[in-house]
């Protein structure tokens, strides 16, 4: 021995000093996500839904999906939430004299946490801005799930080969020029498609036309970095009351992007480190043999 | 002296009574494995649409992998800061993470849903979604289970170099000299990955927002998870270093590891101090006074921290055998709860959600487990892992 140690954690730590400098200097701000310029998007307006459940029905139908009737004893179909088999539903809010219907769909998040999340781009978050899900790369991680704000991807665990379940917005009817399922039987016109400017226009008239009427706010405008599935509710009844988070306006996967980016960025950092280590060790290990003792 | 004389395999019988339980328990629970991949996950687990992860995730492979850090965390000290004195502690600890490692690959393909589709990530680069925390865990893991094994075969090879002619012999002949020329890139790789990984580990629960209490989510998950699992690779380590010798009576390592201790127990203070600042800074340290079950499971998990970092570094206890045993234990507890907490107790996803593992859930756990066991058995009996019975002066 003596390999100089001091020397040699010396040198150690000016070398992570640097690598972490290498590392925060590349953490740039993420720049924000913007909706898509084709994007499409659905405006659901709480004060015109009477709760007929129709948009349910055409939901199914439209995506093949099997009736729920655990809530009915097996009797008819009556999803009480969304689930593998339920990607959308009417919900009720009820306290005392205020009472509103619900829309609970997946939101088509402009940043969405969902696509951050998914290892192989799975979930993919297409021109239109619509989040689709991609069986042929999913491996059933979940992490989806726990990455949702909104609790929307749902999950076949009766399945052994299980599908993630979740609203693509009809897709495959827009492809065919229709319009989605729900939008389409709404008799209300409670929920519309369209294009997600219009919409956006749309809902900020009708808060400025009927002030009374409305909460004063279209939720998706910021929320969570933005939806293009928008919602009006009525006056006197938060969104929080309709089962929506209070998110802020930041993105969802701002932080943990911010992070990873920081470290990870052009790869410099664990290039570096890896050198580092490499350096050390080698160092060492020739001091060591130097020395005349046994190599590791 | 060479490599041969401070590692040697441990003599006596594979099947031995202990042995045969545990093969007994790993027989059953294939059973429930099997169960599980022709009927689901629903069929075995108490997972839900609002608890998507569950123990399988929590303890198997967060918390695995952080008990499979005793080799990254002794490469660090061996190799970059140059404590020689440790190395003979260097191939178990490496065993360890190798099994370590190897188990929590076994726990992800029983909880994926789709386990057959895992093979794509390595073969579809293309797909990558340079964006996702898990792919960076992921392809970190899948490399860094490669790296193990390849970092301990020469103790395979050791053994098959003085065997009869054969396949082995020729295998070890080969590929012997190429591990030992390519031995410190590989052990920089080996150090490299589990920096990346385990702290991407802490990472995946920031995407899980405003659903993780704020005791938890922090910023800085990614750095106190890293230094969480250096603590806990020293804490298992000694578990194990005090183990082994007790069960194959081998000679103890008292000293050397009270002076591990002594690293262990402030890696955990700097841990325990870093986060009750954070949580100070910003702001949530009202949190820990309320009556909820996360400020209960926050309360316990800080004081194992605290109380097994204070005996680590108090004399009294770090010297004797007893001490470091108890202390170990507080550690890898406090680190276990740790993880569990931020991916389940924390983990908030609304109300009428609710997630307690079911038996058959914890039976393939404890399954997954002994077939760690039995796999360390069978290699510490047949291969020069531990340290030989009669103690080899340690170098320098
Ligand atoms: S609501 Fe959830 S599932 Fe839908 S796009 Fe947003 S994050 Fe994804
Ligand atoms: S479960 Fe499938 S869709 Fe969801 S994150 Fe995992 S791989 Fe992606
Ligand atoms: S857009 Fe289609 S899938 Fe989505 S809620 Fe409407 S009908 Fe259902």
């Amino acid at each position: 021995m003596p390999v100089d140690r001091r020397k040699l954690i010396k040198g150690l730590a000016v070398a992570g000093a640097a690598t972490a400098a290498a590392g925060v200097a590349n953490a740039k701000i993420r720049p924000r996500k913007t909706v898509p310029t084709d994007a499409v998007g659905m405006l659901y307006d709480a004060t015109r839904c009477i709760g007929c459940k129709t948009c349910v029905v055409a939901c199914k139908q439209a995506n093949d999906m099997p009736p729920d009737s655990a809530s009915t004893g097996g009797l008819y179909d009556a999803p009480i939430d969304l689930n593998s088999k339920t990607k959308n539903i009417i919900k009720q809010y009820q306290d005392g004299e205020k009472q509103s219907y619900m829309k609970a769909q997946c939101m088509h998040c402009v940043d969405p946490s969902c696509v951050n999340a998914c290892m192989m781009g799975s979930l993919a978050k297409r021109e239109n801005g619509i989040v689709t899900w991609h069986g042929e790369r999913c491996t059933g991680c979940r992490y989806c799930g726990i990455a949702c704000p909104y609790g929307v991807p749902k999950y076949e665990f009766e399945k052994s080969f299980p599908r993630v379940i979740k609203c693509e917005m009809c897709s495959h009817r827009i492809a065919k020029g229709q319009i989605p399922a729900c939008c389409e039987v709404c008799p209300r016109q409670a929920v519309i498609y369209g294009k997600y400017s219009g919409l956006v226009a749309d809902a900020k008239k009708r808060l400025a036309d009927f002030p009374d009427r409305y909460f004063p706010k279209v939720f998706g405008l910021e929320d969570g970095g933005g939806t293009q599935v928008l919602y009006l509710s009525k006056a006197g009844i938060s969104f929080e009351n309709l089962g929506l988070p209070d998110l802020g306006s930041d993105p969802v996967p701002e932080l943990q992007q911010t992070i990873q980016h920081g470290i990870y960025q052009g790869f410099v950092a664990p290039v570096a480190l890896f050198a580092v280590f490499g350096a050390v060790m080698w160092r060492n290990r020739r001091a060591q043999e130097k020395a005349g003792e046994v190599k590791p | 002296m060479s490599a041969h004389d401070r590692h040697e395999a441990v003599a006596g019988p594979i099947w031995t009574p202990f042995f045969k339980v545990v093969a007994l328990i790993v027989g059953i629970t294939v059973v429930l494995m099997a169960r599980r991949f022709t009927l689901g996950l629903g069929s075995s687990t108490a997972l839900s649409d609002g608890y998507p992860w569950g123990l399988w995730i929590a303890f198997d492979v967060v918390t695995g992998t952080a008990l499979g850090c005793g080799g990254y965390a002794m490469a660090l000290l061996v190799y970059i800061f140059n404590r020689g004195k440790y190395h003979p502690m260097v191939r178990p600890a490496l065993l360890t993470s190798a099994l370590g490692y190897t188990t929590a690959a076994v726990a992800i393909h029983l909880d994926v849903g789709r386990p057959l589709y895992l093979y794509k990530i390595p073969v579809s680069p293309m797909w990558w979604n340079l964006n996702s925390a898990l792919l960076e865990v992921a392809v970190c893991v899948m490399t860094y289970i490669v790296v193990l094994w390849l970092e301990i075969s020469p103790a395979f090879f050791e053994k098959w170099e003085r065997g009869p002619d054969g396949f082995f012999k020729k295998l070890a002949n080969t590929f012997h000299p190429i591990i030992d020329k390519i031995m410190v890139p590989l052990m920089a790789l080996g150090l490299l990955l589990p920096t990346m990984h385990q702290s991407s580990l802490g990472a995946l629960m920031l995407l899980g927002g405003k659903k993780v209490h704020g005791l938890w989510h922090t910023p800085l998950l990614p750095g106190l998870y890293l230094l969480s699992c250096v603590g806990m690779g020293y804490a298992v380590v000694a578990f194990e270093s005090i183990l082994s010798s007790r069960t194959y009576k081998r000679p103890r390592e008292t000293r050397m590891l009270a002076s591990l201790a002594g690293v262990t127990g402030w890696v955990v203070l700097i841990f325990s101090g870093i986060r009750l600042v954070d949580i100070v800074l910003r702001g949530k340290a009202a949190l820990i006074f309320q009556p909820t079950i996360q400020s209960l499971f926050f309360l316990v998990e800080m004081a194992a921290f605290v109380v097994g970092g204070l005996m680590l570094v108090m004399p009294a206890f770090r010297n004797t055998a007893a001490g470091q045993f108890q202390s170990a234990m507080l550690v890898i507890f406090a680190g276990t709860l740790y993880r569990i907490d931020t991916y389940l107790v924390a983990y908030n996803p609304g109300p009428n959600w609710h997630y307690f593992p079911s038996v058959p859930e914890m039976l393939i756990t404890v399954g997954v487990i002994g077939l760690e066991i039995l796999a360390y058995v069978v290699i510490v009996k047949t291969f020069p892992i531990l340290r030989g019975a009669t103690p080899a002066q340690a170098a320098s």
